[in-house]
C-alpha cells in the first residue's frame, strides 16, 4: 500500500528504476476529466447493482430459508451461477448478447445505457446466489418465537417481513452490502471482456481505468495515483458504512430478549 | 490424557449458548408452509433468468458452427455435436486446468498454515499487540486486489517471480487471509473458555489446545475457508493477466480470455470452453453440495 502510494510520486514504465516526478500524477488525475466520468460510472454502477442485488437477494433469501422441499430444490439451481468464474459468465453474456448471435438482435453493447446495464445485469446474475445464501443463512437463525408471538398478535405475514425479518437482519445487510461494495471493484473482469470499457469510455469504472493507465499505457506512476484514490475511496466507503450502521459495535439482534 | 473432558465435535451445536443454530432435525417453521403466491411467481421468474442462459449455453456448445449464425440460440440444436468440445479440448485445455488445480491448492495450504494459528493468537491472548495485528488485518479486507497490482507487479519483478505459478499463488493466497482470519476468529470466539480452563488444568500446553480443541470445534469455519479460498483462486483473473504471460503458468480464466482471440467468432467453442471451465466446480458442487453451501453461508457470519 505505502509502496503504491510512493510509485504515485513517480514516473515508471515497467522497466528500470521509477524516477520521483512530484505531484505530476496527481495533477494529471485531478485534470484528467475521464476521471470525474469514470467516478461517477462507479458510483451509479455501485448504487445500481447494490439496490437489484440486495432486493433480489434478500427476497430470495428469505424465501429459501423456508423448509421446503421445493424451495431447496430450486435454490440448489440459483446457486449453479456462483459457480462459473466472472471470466466466464461474462463471456457467456458476450456471446450471449452478440449482435450476430445473440438471444437478443440488437447491438446492446454498443449503446451507452445498454452496456451500463449489461454490466449491472452480469454482475447480478454473478453475485445475488452468493448474496441469497448470506440472507438465508441470516434468516434461519431469526429465533422461530418472533414469529409465533407475531402470529399470536395477529401479524400477517407482510407485517411480520417488514417487523420482524428485516430488522434481524440488519447485521446482515451490512455484511453483505459491504462485501458488495468491495466486490464491485472486481467487476473489473466484467467490463474488461463486455465492453472494454466502452462505447468510448462510458462504462471506464475506476478499476479498468487504472488497468489501461498501467498495463496497457505503462504509466506506472499514474495508474499508481488512479489505484492509490481507489483505495482510500472504497476503505472511506466501507468504515463509512460500518459506523452508520454501528456494526462495530457488534450488538447482538437479540437484545433485549 | 484430558481426551476424555473433551466434548466431541458433533454436539458443538447443542451447547446452550449458541440458541441459533440448531440442527436441521429441530427446526420447525409453520410461518413458512402456507403457500405464498406472490414469493413464488418471484422465484419462478428468477429461476428463467437463471436458466435461460445457461441452456442457451449448453445448446450453443453442441451447435455446429455454420449453423450458429443462423439458427435460434433458444431451439434446441438440431444435430447435436461434440466438435467444440473436442476443438476446446486439443487447446491445450489439460495444461490449463492442472496450473489452476495446483494453484488452488497452493492457496488453500497457505491461507490455512497461516490463518488458523493466527486467528487462535487473535482469540486467546489479550494483548495490545494482537488486537492491533486483528485489527490492521480486518483493514485488508477493504483493501481492493486492483489498488496495489502496481506495487505488487514491482516485488514480483524484483523477486523474478513474473510470469512464474507462485506469482499467481502467493498475492491470491494474500488476499483470501483477510477474510479467513475473519471467519475463523468468529468461530474461535464461540468455543466456551470453559473447555481451555479444562485442558489447561489437564496441563496440556497451548499448541496442544489449538490442536485438539480448537481446530477440532472450528471445523465449519475451516471448512468455509477452504471453500472459500479456493474459490478464489479457481476464479481468480486479475493476477494471472497482470503476472503471467507464457503458456507455461497460465491458468484457466486467463486460458478462456485467450480463447477469445483465439476462436474469433467461433461462438459455439467459446461457450464449449466455457462449460469444460465450470465442469470441475460444477461436480464438487454435486458432490458436496452441502458443505459447499454451508461453508459459503459461513461468510455471511453470525
Amino acid at each position: 500500500m505505502a509502496l503504491a502510494f510512493y510509485l504515485s510520486f513517480t514516473k515508471w514504465d515497467g522497466l528500470g528504476d521509477p524516477k520521483p516526478v512530484g505531484l505530476a500524477n496527481w495533477r494529471k488525475l485531478l485534470d484528467d476529466p475521464r476521471l470525474t466520468q469514470s467516478l461517477g460510472v462507479t458510483l451509479l454502477l455501485m448504487v445500481a447493482s447494490w439496490v437489484f442485488q440486495t432486493v433480489v437477494s434478500l427476497l430470495l433469501g428469505v424465501w429459501a430459508a423456508g423448509q421446503q422441499r421445493n424451495r431447496a430444490i430450486l435454490s440448489a439451481v440459483f446457486f449453479v451461477p456462483f459457480l462459473l468464474s466472472s471470466t466466464a459468465i461474462a463471456l457467456l453474456f458476450y456471446a450471449l448478447l452478440d449482435p450476430n448471435f445473440g438471444i437478443i438482435q440488437a447491438n446492446i453493447l454498443g449503446s451507452t445505457d445498454g452496456a451500463f446495464l449489461a454490466i449491472v445485469f452480469v454482475g447480478a446474475w454473478q453475485f445475488i446466489p452468493f448474496h441469497t445464501l448470506i440472507y438465508q443463512g441470516g434468516a434461519r437463525q431469526i429465533p422461530e418465537v418472533l414469529y409465533q408471538a407475531a402470529a399470536i398478535d395477529g401479524a400477517g405475514r407482510y407485517r411480520q417481513f417488514f417487523s420482524i425479518t428485516l430488522p434481524q437482519l440488519r447485521h446482515t445487510i451490512t455484511t453483505s452490502t459491504v462485501l458488495m461494495v468491495v466486490g464491485l471493484l472486481t467487476y473489473f473482469e466484467t467490463v474488461l471482456i463486455l465492453t472494454k470499457g466502452g462505447p468510448g469510455t462510458d462504462t471506464a469504472i475506476l478499476p479498468y481505468l487504472m488497468y489501461e493507465a498501467g498495463f496497457k499505457n505503462y504509466d506506472f506512476g499514474y495508474a499508481s495515483a488512479i489505484a492509490s484514490f481507489l483505495v482510500v475511496a472504497a476503505t472511506g466507503l466501507s468504515l463509512l458504512l460500518v459506523r452508520l450502521t454501528g456494526f462495530g459495535r457488534m450488538r447482538s439482534t437479540r437484545e433485549g430478549m | 490424557m484430558s481426551h476424555d473432558t473433551l466434548p466431541r465435535p458433533a454436539t458443538a451445536g447443542e451447547r446452550p449458548e449458541q440458541p441459533g443454530r440448531r440442527p436441521d432435525g429441530r427446526r420447525r417453521r409453520h410461518w413458512t408452509r402456507r403457500p405464498n403466491p406472490v414469493a413464488g411467481l418471484g422465484s419462478a421468474i428468477w429461476l428463467v433468468i437463471v436458466v435461460v442462459p445457461i441452456y442457451a449455453m449448453l445448446s450453443a456448445s453442441l451447435t455446429g458452427p455454420d449453423k450458429a449464425l443462423t439458427g435460434n440460440p433458444l431451439s434446441p440444436p438440431t444435430d447435436p455435436t461434440l466438435d467444440n468440445y473436442n476443438t476446446v479440448l486439443h487447446s491445450g485445455f489439460w495444461h490449463l486446468l492442472s496450473n489452476t488445480v495446483i494453484v488452488a491448492v497452493a492457496v488453500v495450504g497457505i491461507v490455512l498454515a497461516l490463518c488458523v494459528p493466527l486467528a487462535y493468537v487473535a482469540v486467546r491472548t489479550r494483548t495490545r499487540w494482537s488486537g492491533l495485528a486483528f485489527r490492521l488485518f480486518l483493514l485488508g479486507v477493504a483493501i481492493p486486489a486492483q489498488a496495489v497490482v502496481v506495487p505488487l507487479y514491482l516485488l514480483i519483478a524484483k523477486l523474478d517471480l513474473y510470469d512464474t505459478l507462485l506469482a499467481v499463488i502467493l498475492p491470491t493466497a494474500a488476499f483470501a487471509m483477510p477474510v479467513a482470519v475473519l471467519v475463523l476468529v468468529g468461530t474461535l470466539r464461540d468455543v466456551s473458555e470453559d473447555l481451555y480452563e479444562a485442558m489447561a488444568l489437564d496441563g496440556a500446553s497451548p499448541l496442544r489446545m489449538l490442536f485438539q480443541l480448537a481446530i477440532p470445534l472450528a471445523k465449519g469455519g475451516i471448512s468455509t475457508v477452504v471453500i472459500f479460498s479456493a474459490l478464489q483462486a479457481w476464479n481468480g483473473f486479475l493476477f494471472p493477466l497482470i503476472f503471467t504471460q507464457s503458456d507455461g503458468p497460465r491458468v484457466l480464466t486467463l486460458g478462456l480470455f485467450n480463447f477469445v482471440s483465439q476462436f474469433g467468432v467461433n461462438i459455439p467453442a467459446l461457450l464449449a470452453s466455457v462449460v469444460l471451465s465450470g465442469i470441475p466446480i460444477f461436480t464438487v458442487y454435486l458432490v458436496a453440495r452441502r458443505a459447499l453451501v454451508g461453508g459459503l453461508m459461513g461468510v455471511g457470519g453470525k
